[in-house]
Parts: C-alpha cells; structure tokens; sequence
C-alpha cells in the first residue's frame, strides 16, 4: 500500500456530541466503536460458555468409562459446544473485530447503517438465550452434533429442537445484515484515493467473507425451515418413508457448511496479513496475490461441499469430482502461506505478542491444512471420516488458526480501543501457555483418530486412554490460560502505559487507524483523509 | 504386526514428544492408521502414507525458511528489512509446483477410490442395517437374520468392575464371513443414519434410513475385526460396536448350516405351550438385550425420553395395548417398532416379562400365538 496522509482534525470536533451515559450508551448504541465492544465482549462471553462445554467433554473423556455425565447429556454438550463456539465465539469476534476497524482502516467515520447495526448485535444475545435456554426443556437441548443431520435432528430430536431452530434463524438474520452492512460501508465509504486495490488486506477478507455470509446464510435458514416443517408440518423432505432423502439434508447443510468454514478463516487471513507485515518491518510480500488467493479460495468454498460426504453413499462420479476439486483449494491457500513466509524472509522482526500469535497461526493453520488436504483424498477418507482425526483437523484450523488470528488482534488494536498498553511480559505468558497446552490438546487426537476412536462419543476403548488423558490435561490448560487472557485485557483497559498513536514502530506508514490518536476518539475521520 | 522401517522411524519421531514414558515402546495402531486385513486396506494404506509423508516433505521446507528468518533477520540483530516485496516468477512457480503435486496424489487414488466402489461379482452378500444402538446381520436367500449388541456389561461401562481387554468393542453375536470370497455389504438402517465401519477392512459406509449403499471386502487372513458406529445416531452411539469374524469356508459354511438348523428349531417354539416361567425367564434376557439401554434393568426408565415401565399404566393395562406399543412403537418418540426385530416367541416373553417383574404382578401372560393374532389384525 502506498504511503498515507491522513488530515484528522479530531480536535475541532467539541459540538459533536459524545457517547450516551450509562447502559443507554450500549442499547442504543449506534457507534461503530461502541457495537464493536459489544460484540467482542459478547463473543467472549460465549467463549467461556462454549469452553465451558468443552470442558465437561474433557472431562468426561479423562479416562475411559462414564464418570460424570449420562451419554444423552454429552451429546448436548458437544452439539452446544459446537454451535456456540461457531456461531457465538468465533463469527461475532470477527464481526467486531470488522465493527471496529474497517471504519477506522479506510477513512470512513462509521458504518454505513449504524441502526441496522445496532439491530445486528441485539439480535444475538436473544438467539443464543433461547438457545442456551433448550439445555433446562424436558428432554434435553439439542444432542445432535452442530451438523444437525436428518432425521437425528427431526423425528428422533428432543422437542427443544423447535426453539433451535428459532436460534439459528435469529443467528442468519444478524450474520446477513452484518454482512449487508460491511459491504455497504467498504463499497460506499472509502477514503478518497483508496482504490480496492489499495485496501488493507483485512477489509479485503472481511468484503469477501460478507459476500460468502450473504450467500450461504439463507441456505442454512433453508435447512432448518425444512426441518421444521418436518417436524410440524407433516412434510417428508427428509425423510425416506414419505419420498424424502435424509442425504439431502447433508447437501443443504453443507452447501452452507463449507463457505461457513472459510467465513471464519478469511477474516483471520485478513488480520495476520496486516500484523505480520509490521512487525517483519516489510512491505507485504505478494498483495494481490493474496487478494485473488482469497478470491479463489472463496470461490471454490462453494464447489466443494460434498467432500464432507464422501462416505454417505454419493455416486463414484461425485466422489471424483469433489475429492479433485477440493485438493484445489491447497493451491491458493498454499500461495497465502508462502506470501506470509516470504514476507518474514530478511525483514528486520520484532515478536511482541501479535507478532507471537501470528507466526503461531501460520504453522498450526498451515498443519491444519495439510491434514485437509489428506482427508480431501477420498479413499483415505474412508479411513479418517468421522474419526478424531477429522476433530482434531477442524480444531487446529479453528483454535490455533482462527481463535488465535482473534488473538493476535485483541493485542494489536487493543492499545488503539482504549488507549493503554498491555503488560507485553503478560502477554507473552499467554502466549506461550496457549500455544503449549493447545497443542498438548489437540495433536494427540491425530493419533486416537488415526487408531480408530469415532468422534461424538462419551466412552472409548482402551487403547485410546492415554493420548485421551493428555488431551483432557492440555484442555485444562487451555481452558484456565483464557481466563488468564480475560485479566490481562480487563488490565489493560484500566489502567497501564500510555499508548502513542502509532503504537507499533513504523505501523503508520501500514494502515489508517495508526494515524488518530489512542484510544480513538467516539469519532473519527469525519473529514475523509487522502489516500495517495 | 511387522514394523517396515519408515513406521519405526515415524514412531521414533512423534511418539516421545509426548507421552515420553510409555509412548516410544507403544506399537504405532496407537498413533497410526493400520494397514488391515485386506488388499483395500492396505491400498489405503499406502496412500495415507504418501501423503502424510508429501505433507511432512513440504511442511519441513516451508517451517525451515520460516524459523531460519526469525532467527536470522530479527530486529534484535541490526538487521535492516529488505524492500522487495513481489516476484512474479516465483510466484508463479509455487502455484504450479503445488498443482503438480496434487496431479500426482490425484492419479492413485483415483485408482483406489474406483476399486472401493466396485462391489460387482460378489460372491456373497449380507445386509447390514442399523437400529438405535445394533446391527442386524441377514444372509439373504438362508432365512439366517440376527441382530449383533454391545456385550459389555454396564458395570464395566459405569467403573464397578475391571474393563475387559475388549471392552465396548465386543458384541454377543458377530457378523461371520467367508475368507477368500468377495462379500457384498448392502447397508441401510431403520431409524436415524449410523455408519458401519471395520478400519482393518477400510470398509466404512453410512447406513441411511430409506437407502441401500453398497461397498464389499476380501479378507484372506482367519480372525476378529473390531470397529465402531462412526456416525452420531442418538443417546449409545459409543455403544454399537461392529465385530466381524472372518472364517475358513468350510468353517463358514458349517456354521451357516448350524445358523439355519437354529432358526428353524426358533420358527417351532412359537407353537410350543409356555408357562409363565419360562416366559419370564426368557423374557428377562431379551429385556436385557434390546429393552434395558432406555428402560433400565430395574425398570426405572430415564424418563422423561425414556418412561418407566414399573407401574406404568401400559404395562399394569390392557395386555393388547401393550402389544401394540411394543410391536409397532410409538411414533416421534425413542420407542421403536419390535414388531419387525423380534420374533412372536421374544416378543411375547419380554411382554410377560414386563408384566411381572419389579412388582408389575400383573399375573397374565402373552403368548407366541397372541402376538401372531395381533399381527394379523394389525
């Protein structure tokens, strides 16, 4: 990106007038700094609520034979993990991660419908209420695993199966007018002189990603609308003894399943993007190659799906056709990683704590990938499908890959949303904590899952209780450093070193919201700055 | 199991990193897939091999440039940051080198994946159908037809006794095949979808209500294959175990024989008088067997998806109501239709059993030939 030369006037701005006081700030709250908070914090509310799930699964899991939880309430937790950790954890992270600094990154002084916006974010605590509420209905939440197959999730569902449904319908509304909205702002609002071209990489992954959320939300409200019309309805779409087709639930879910995957790991791209650049004190390797990487890895999202499926009894011609086009999505997510690396050869690299988190990302995401590219092999497949493999593949893209990517974002726009720094020797301790236990949680999944043990069961055979044990332990682990993360950041927002505007050495020269002061003020930009 | 010398040496590289105490004299089935019992199997095999190790190749390259920068061209060091920042020429090569790769991972499996779905000429089948939480087993054309349950005994599952070495991987009757013959497995299910899985066969297939899918296997080596359901199916998912006993086929066959002598003498009993007792008596085991999972063996049930059956008005009610409840279900709830998995005899001793066993004393009993009438009716 060229150089920036921004004109911020903020302090002539006395006859705005400032935030609303009190929890009249946060209700109504139109600011897009404001609903960002809202979201990050509601996010990591559901992170906590999501691990919380994920610890009793832990648990569980410890040794061999039940101890603390009947089968039918594991069930609930590992569905209940899955969905609030998806829908709850990970995507609102990324959209107020989007709320606070795609304004902020090209020149704009809010989103373009703040109202809307403000409806997007209220929108979720409702859903996820209703959601958690199913875990005290008679019979139990949903215990259906997050994929919600047919007729599992129809006929043989509990009956807080209906109030599921409503959740996620509630989820797809504010996923899409998010989405409508970050597309609305990056297309209308940019700084004068920013081409799309010129945009920072981040607001390159999030334009993309609302796209992605615009397409295949409604293909999810399909899914369950389907679902409740079998259920109440008398419709038989998935169901074979009235002419229906429970695979066909698995198309439509995955239709949305697959692009719902990229949509949490694009925005991370974005970020480690914008943070390992600064930190190597170099210029991005390959910009627009990254550009058209994401543009290609969100298109082939959609022509994919199937790869999920391979043992459902699809014809040989499918299976060949999705385990050929799926083996292409390495192609432009291994220029993404290779950009990266070449973007650390010979730069001048400092490793403060988002610089830690990224490099993290790009080796545990990268080791996420290979192990998709081995299970993109359909015969293979056969083998891994459904085994804890196949979780443990998922979780080092998602934890160490897009739950890191969060991160290294909390602690590099931190300084700038409330002005002070965080402990770096802290920071680090987290780090390190993290990147230790979650590796000592997941990696020896590969080897239950490789051994044989199927995924989304409560009791194992023996052969699989060590690596099972040291799994349960690095879970713990991993579960206390977060509430670790929780204090270094409410730290960090009351009190520490001041921090400069710029913050990170050389970080004006990168991106705009290095150039308003720290914490940003309410509002920014309102006079648009030149983008040469 | 033989170790070749890439197996001992991937060992020797992950194994101590972790559980470094027991982990580097484990055998590699503990981290590793297995090679299995047939030429599929080991096809499979192969292929998870060469691209683990492809995947390996690259990630060492990739890492190696990475650590080597942070090392090297680190603030700390003086270094001044380079200024390039594309390359054309480069860039193109790491996108067609990839796509040459893949190319190459792409032409054998290809040949592999066509190979599994290449059930033609089978020399014999067997329908495989999932239930809400067992396998049913039928030889068609040989009226042999039986239903395979997790054997281990709950007191092991809920820690009151020591686990057995097979323990949650044994079940009360295995599938029995042929060796040396190609077997067709016609697989499909009754209530949700399950996924029917032998790693030592590479052979795994969701079972889906309303469908029939077709995979097959050859084993030349005599012995027992374990595996699981693979495909989350409800409340004991963790517990419907797949156990396949492959035999010589002359063994097979003497077995089927004697399998068929069985059903036949079973066909009879339905005309036999019965007295409460033995109804009783049988019917507790086939509680056991198909009823306790939900109901409990005291009866209790775990309500409220699963009712009690001491006291309950059905069971304290009108003997044919009762009948129609267990033969034909209830429909949206768990309760399936065992009209269809059980025969009159069974049906009728679980039905007594239900009527007269933790303090339902009832005093009536059902029998063989009320079941028959009721299914005429019906």
């Amino acid at each position: 990106m060229s150089a920036v030369d921004a004109a911020v006037d903020v302090h002539h701005d006395d006859h705005h007038h400032g935030p609303a006081k009190g929890i009249r700030r946060w209700i109504f709250a139109t600011n897009h700094k404001d609903i960002g908070t809202l979201y990050m914090w509601f996010s990591f509310a559901m992170f906590l609520l999501g691990g919380s799930f994920a610890m009793v699964i832990r648990a569980e899991l410890f040794q061999p034979g039940l101890q603390l939880v009947e089968p039918e309430f594991f069930n609930q937790m590992t569905t209940m993990h899955g969905l609030v950790m998806v829908f709850g954890a990970v995507m609102p992270a990324f959209v107020g991660l989007a709320n606070w600094m795609v304004p902020l990154m090209i020149g704009a002084p809010d989103m373009a419908l703040p109202r809307l916006n403000n409806l997007s974010f209220w929108i979720l605590p409702f859903a996820f209420a209703t959601m958690a509420s199913t875990l005290f209905m008679e019979g139990g939440g949903p215990n259906f695993g997050w994929t919600f197959y047919a007729p599992l999730s129809t006929t043989y569902a509990p009956p807080s199966v209906t109030f599921f449904i409503f959740a996620v319908h509630m989820m797809g509304i504010s996923s899409i007018l998010g989405a409508i909205n970050v597309i609305a702002t990056i297309l209308n609002m940019r700084a004068p002189g920013m081409t799309l071209m010129k945009m920072p990489l981040f607001v390159w992954s999030w334009l993309i990603t609302a796209f992605l959320l615009i397409a295949v939300m409604p293909v999810l409200a399909g899914a369950v609308t389907m679902m409740l019309m079998d259920i109440h309805f008398g419709t038989s779409f998935f169901d074979a003894a009235g002419g229906g087709d429970p695979v066909l639930f698995q198309h439509v879910f995955w239709f949305f399943g697959h692009p719902e995957v990229y949509i949490m790991i694009l925005p991370s791209f974005g970020v480690v993007s914008q943070i390992i650049p600064v930190f190597a004190r170099k210029r991005l390797f390959g910009y627009e190659s990254m550009v058209y990487a994401m543009a290609a890895i969100a298109f082939l999202s959609f022509i994919v799906w199937s790869h999920h499926m391979f043992v459902s009894g699809i014809p040989l011609s499918g299976q060949l056709y999705f385990m050929y086009a799926t083996m292409l999505i390495a192609v432009p997510t291994g220029v993404k990683v290779f950009n990266w690396v070449a973007t650390m050869f010979r730069g001048a690299m400092t490793f403060e704590t988002p610089m830690l988190f990224s490099v993290a990302f790009v080796i545990l995401f990268t080791i996420g990938g290979f192990t998709g590219l081995m299970m993109a092999m359909a015969p293979v497949d056969y083998q891994y499908h459904d085994t804890y493999f196949i979780v443990a593949h998922f979780h080092y893209v998602l934890v160490p890959g897009a739950v890191f990517a969060i991160f290294a974002a909390v602690y590099y726009w931190l300084p700038k949303w409330c002005g002070n720094m965080y402990d770096e020797r802290l920071g680090k301790l987290h780090f390190w904590l993290s990147f230790v236990s979650v590796n000592v949680l997941f990696f020896p999944m590969h080897f239950v899952g490789l051994a044989g043990m199927p995924r989304r069961i409560p009791d194992y055979a023996l052969q699989f209780a060590d690596y099972n044990l040291l799994a349960s332990i690095g879970g713990f682990a991993f579960g206390l450093s977060q509430l670790f993360f929780m204090f270094i950041v409410i730290k960090t927002i009351r009190g520490g070193r001041k921090a400069t505007a710029e913050v990170w050495e050389g970080a004006k020269d990168t991106t705009l919201e290095w150039t308003v002061p720290s914490p940003a003020p309410f509002h920014t930009f309102e006079t648009p700055p030149v983008v040469k | 199991m033989l170790l070749n010398a890439r197996q001992k040496w991937l060992g020797a590289l992950i194994a101590p990193s972790f559980v470094a105490s027991s982990a580097v004299a484990e055998p590699l089935s503990k981290i590793n897939l297995r090679p299995g019992a047939t030429e599929l199997s080991q096809d499979i095999y192969d292929l998870h091999m060469l691209i683990l190790w492809i995947c390996v190749a690259i990630g060492v390259a990739v890492f190696s440039v990475m650590i080597y920068s942070m090392i090297a061209h680190r603030k700390s060091l003086g270094r001044e940051p380079a200024t390039f920042h594309e390359n054309t020429k480069l860039e193109l090569l790491w996108t067609l080198i990839p796509i040459l790769i893949l190319v190459a991972m792409a032409v054998p499996a290809t040949g592999t994946l066509i190979e599994i779905n290449s059930p033609e000429d089978a020399d014999m089948d067997v329908v495989v159908t999932g239930y809400q939480w067992k396998w049913q087993y039928e030889y068609p054309g040989t009226g042999v037809s039986f239903f395979s349950v997790l054997r281990t005994p709950s007191d092991e599952i809920y820690n009151r006794e020591a686990k057995g070495e097979h323990y949650l991987l044994e079940v009360d009757e295995p599938l029995v095949i042929p060796t040396g013959k190609k077997v067709r497995f016609l697989i499909t299910a009754k209530d949700v979808i399950h996924s029917w899985w032998v790693p030592d066969f590479g052979v795994k297939r969701d079972a889906v209500p309303g469908y029939v899918s077709e995979l097959w296997t050859r084993v030349d080596e005599p012995g027992v294959y374990r595996g699981q359901c693979a495909e989350l199916c409800g409340k004991d998912h963790g517990f419907m175990p797949v156990v396949v006993v492959a035999k010589e086929p002359a063994e097979f066959d003497a077995w089927l024989a004697e399998r068929q002598e069985a059903a036949a003498r079973e066909a009879e009993l339905a005309s036999k008088d019965w007295t409460l007792d033995e109804l009783m008596a049988r019917g507790e085991q086939v509680y056991a067997r198909n009823c306790a999972a939900c109901h409990q063996a005291n009866g209790a049930g775990a309500p409220p998806a699963f009712p009690p059956l001491k006291d309950s008005p059905i069971a304290l009610g009108d003997p044919q109501r009762h009948i129609e409840v267990v033969y034909d279900g209830v429909p949206g709830t768990y309760m399936a239709a065992y009209g269809e998995q059980l025969s009159e005899v069974d049906l009728a001793a679980v039905i007594t059993y239900e009527r007269n066993a933790w303090g339902n004393n009832v005093g009536d009993q059902v029998n063989p030939i009320d079941i028959v009438e009721f299914a005429k009716s019906n």
